[in-house]
């Protein structure tokens, strides 16, 4: 009798749900990887297909939960659906900014059974939270995770990372512990959605990357037993492709707010056809018989970079929509991976961002303005570089059909949006505060 | 090693769970799982606050008729501590 983990199956049904239940957001993060053209598929499924599509998830055998979006707490069945969940059996995480999560509604939440609540932050300062997420937020999230410690949830706190907020992550750890967070997941940005429109503003360069994992090494030493630090390796930087959810179709399955099923948060973009509809058909039909779920599991689909590869059984062949919106083809290497034949797409852009830096500080050193870069909301709005979400942005790239679906168009795309919303009223969101 | 006469408990950030699906016990928490083997299910849901160490051991050595688990359970329950499983 030895006790250790089990090793997985071979063949297995969704582990994992993560529910979409909305794309409305109160928040307008630069970097949300949530897809730009979402307001085309801002059908969301109603309280009953949703209760169904649960059920049938449980009952293949998913167990793990996520309440996502967008905002999730925008939903006024959220607190039904948690409670239908946990009667189910399964574990049930709550993913929110925090806005909208008053007294009552967490008590109502704590009574249907959440497990758990993840809680976003922008920033260690209010300036960079509020400027990031164009919102006046900082305040309340800091009232919200005292409100989740005092309810007696686990807290896991997220941060996601970039150039503005890297040179903080001491403070922003500090500020996690003063908080009673259980875990930290420091989330390197990961270059989907409005991430992918604004990457060239959002990118750090190689040595701001390496200065705060040496960071995050030396807090993690320190609160070893009563903190967790996750730090996300980050998108292009590493030397290996990620293993992009574990596999394709592997374990994990996002149902959007449509009620679309997708193997990952940004598959939407990916070239073939639409995914299976859960208003149509089942969570099982969707996931052992869809062609979307179906296409790039396994190992048949491969290049013959990646089928010669030992690697393969770790690395799956990296990320679909990485090797999508870096080379074209959705069946191609991720060309972070040394291996890949276009490496060089890849290696340009952490070059970009190298290039940049020394031109900002050459500029500096000359005595010349740095850019602007006005931490006050609604200043966004016309910040060179960077494109908030927003539902008007959102509009226009529908409009103008140029979506960052391949490496052409972005910039067009870009210009798009910025002009859009130059437009939108410089107010937060109205459950922003 | 922890002293046989406490009574240790799953942490609360923890949750251990039968999936008729996966024909076996998980450990689940804040977005994650943990499979678990058999002789770790069956160590696992007996760390209930109630049973000491002492308990457990001599119960499962009665349970699987296996005369000498001591070691195992015990270097289990170390690695699960360390792990966090435990309290």
């Amino acid at each position: 009798m030895s006790p250790a983990i089990k090793p997985l199956p071979a063949q297995r049904p969704p582990l994992w749900l993560l529910a979409e239940l909305t794309y409305r957001c109160p928040l307008h993060c630069v970097f949300c990887s949530n897809p730009v053209d979402h307001m085309a598929h801002r059908d969301e499924m109603g309280t009953e297909d949703w209760r169904r599509v649960l059920t049938e998830a449980r009952a293949l055998g998913a167990v793990q939960l996520g309440f996502s979006g967008g905002e999730p707490l925008l939903r006024e069945d959220l607190e039904e659906l948690v409670a239908h969940a946990h009667g189910l059996g399964f574990y049930t995480n709550l993913i929110t900014s925090g806005i909208g999560l008053t007294e009552a509604r967490a008590r109502a939440l704590k009574s249907a059974g959440l497990d758990h609540i993840q809680l976003s932050f922008q920033d260690s300062t209010r300036e960079l939270n509020d400027f990031i997420s164009s919102t006046r937020t900082f305040e309340l999230k800091s009232r919200v995770a005292a409100l989740i410690k005092s309810m007696g949830w686990p807290m896991v706190m997220n941060c996601v990372m970039h150039r503005y907020n890297l040179p903080h992550v001491g403070r922003i750890i500090e500020m996690a512990e003063r908080l009673g967070a259980d875990y930290l997941e420091l989330a390197n940005t990961q270059y989907y959605g409005w991430a992918w429109l604004n990457r060239h503003a959002l990118m750090p360069t190689v040595d701001e990357l390496r200065d705060a994992e040496a960071m995050v090494m030396a807090h993690r030493a320190r609160t070893e037993g009563r903190m967790k630090i996750l730090w996300v390796s980050p998108d292009y930087a590493d030397a290996k492709p990620k293993p992009c959810m574990a596999g394709w179709g592997s374990l994990f399955m996002v149902v959007a707010p449509d009620g679309k099923a997708l193997p990952c948060h940004s598959a939407r973009m990916l070239p073939g056809p639409p995914p299976p509809d859960l208003r149509e058909v089942s969570v099982r039909e969707a996931w052992f018989d869809s062609e979307t779920f179906n296409r790039y599991r396994g190992q048949a689909w491969m290049s013959d970079t990646c089928g010669s590869c030992d690697e393969r059984h770790t690395d799956h062949g990296g990320c679909r929509c990485q090797a999508f919106q870096l080379t074209g083809d959705a069946a191609a290497t991720d060309p972070v991976c040394p291996k890949s034949p276009l490496r060089g797409v890849v290696d340009a852009l952490l070059e970009g961002a190298s290039g940049r830096r020394a031109a900002e500080q050459s500029a500096q050193a000359l005595g010349a303005a740095p850019q602007p870069l006005r931490f006050v909301p609604g200043a966004a709005r016309t910040t060179p570089g960077l494109i908030h979400r927003s539902d008007a942005a959102s509009l226009a790239l529908i409009r103008d059909q140029i979506l960052p679906g391949g490496p052409a168009g972005v910039d067009e795309a870009r210009a798009a949006a910025a002009a859009a919303t130059a437009s939108v009223p410089a107010s937060p969101g109205p459950n922003a505060c | 090693m922890m002293p046989t006469h406490l009574r240790p408990t799953v942490a609360p950030m923890f949750r251990l769970q039968f999936e008729p699906a996966q024909d076996g016990w998980v450990l689940l928490y804040p977005e994650g799982m943990v499979r678990l083997n058999a002789p770790a299910a069956e160590i696992l849901r007996r760390c209930d606050g109630l049973h000491t160490i002492d308990e457990i051991i001599h119960e499962l050595e009665a349970a699987f008729e296996q005369p000498a688990l001591r070691d195992d359970v015990c270097g289990f329950l170390g690695q699960a501590r360390q792990r966090g499983w435990l309290q």
